[in-house]
């Protein structure tokens, strides 16, 4: 089961100390540009999930471990973050 | 005259058979990093590439024509559940490696969907990996990695790629999905090793 980007919005904001919803990134599969929380995200799973809604290219996995979190945005071009 | 009876324990107590933070599960609950693909037994393949080149295909037809076995196993998953006394029928990696010339030290796995994981070849033999297709005497239900997954019970679940399409043997380890996001790259239950550094 999936839902949007939305619904990772609190932990996004522990990675990036912000709201990341409104950030923009680009696959770095198809090119499709968009709002992170337009991602496709599969929570129930041994971390979290971001998926492109264009292609379904791994844009970027979040694992919650003890004391951190480890965040992977391999999948991404580039990620804007509105300031 | 009262009868007490410890019920069912399965091979050994059960304190004994659950890893160091996990707790025990009747459910099979599924996990998933992506969409579950549908794949046909007509169009299921699966190979395994040797670090030579060589390529060894097997049809579903093929799997289906191979001694099977039945291994009665627990599994530990490293979101901490573990389920004991799980039934599976499968096709052993022995088997599958027998005729495969190979002097490789790592495998690579990989599925429909595009998972990968990783793990040394010889996780992969000696009675200690299948390729299973059913689970609990029924075909393995696709939310659960049918029409074939690999099992290998020993390591954290992850390893037991849902899906499974095929096992690339390296010289060099190549680390999967989990273990590029910061998941431990062997993934021992029973020595915790659950993230990168532990």
């Amino acid at each position: 089961m999936h839902v949007d980007g939305n619904a990772a919005a609190g932990l996004l904001t522990q990675v990036f100390a912000r709201d990341m919803t409104g950030a923009h990134g680009t696959c770095g599969s198809c090119g499709h540009n968009g709002p992170l929380a337009e991602a496709v995200v599969y929570g129930e799973a041994a971390g979290t999930v971001f998926r492109c809604p264009t292609c379904d290219n791994v844009l970027m996995t979040l694992v919650e471990a003890p004391g951190r979190i480890l965040a992977r945005l391999a999948g991404l071009r580039w990620l804007a973050v509105p300031i | 005259m009262s009868v007490i009876s410890q019920g069912f324990q399965g091979r050994g107590r059960r304190d004994d058979r659950l890893p160091p933070g996990q707790y025990e599960t009747h459910d099979f609950p599924v996990l998933s990093a992506g969409p579950t693909p549908y794949i046909s037994v007509d169009e299921w393949q699966f190979t395994i590439d040797t670090e030579d080149g060589a390529r060894h295909t097997w049809s579903w037809q093929d799997l289906m024509a191979l001694p099977k076995s039945t291994p009665h196993v627990d599994i530990h998953c490293v979101t901490r559940w573990s389920k004991f006394d799980t039934d599976w029928e499968g096709v052993s990696l022995d088997v599958l490696l027998e005729d495969v010339e190979s002097a490789a030290e790592y495998a690579l796995v990989s599925s429909y969907g595009g998972y990968t994981t990783n793990l040394p070849l010889e996780d992969l033999l000696d009675g200690k990996a299948w390729i299973a297709y059913a689970f609990d005497g029924r075909p393995l239900a696709p939310e659960h990695g049918g029409p074939a997954r690999l099992l290998v019970p020993h390591l954290y679940f992850w390893k037991s790629a849902k899906w499974v399409r095929g096992i690339r043997l390296l010289d060099q380890d190549e680390p999967g999905f989990w273990e590029t996001a910061g998941y431990h790259n062997y993934g021992d239950p029973w020595h915790e090793q659950r993230y990168w550094g532990d």
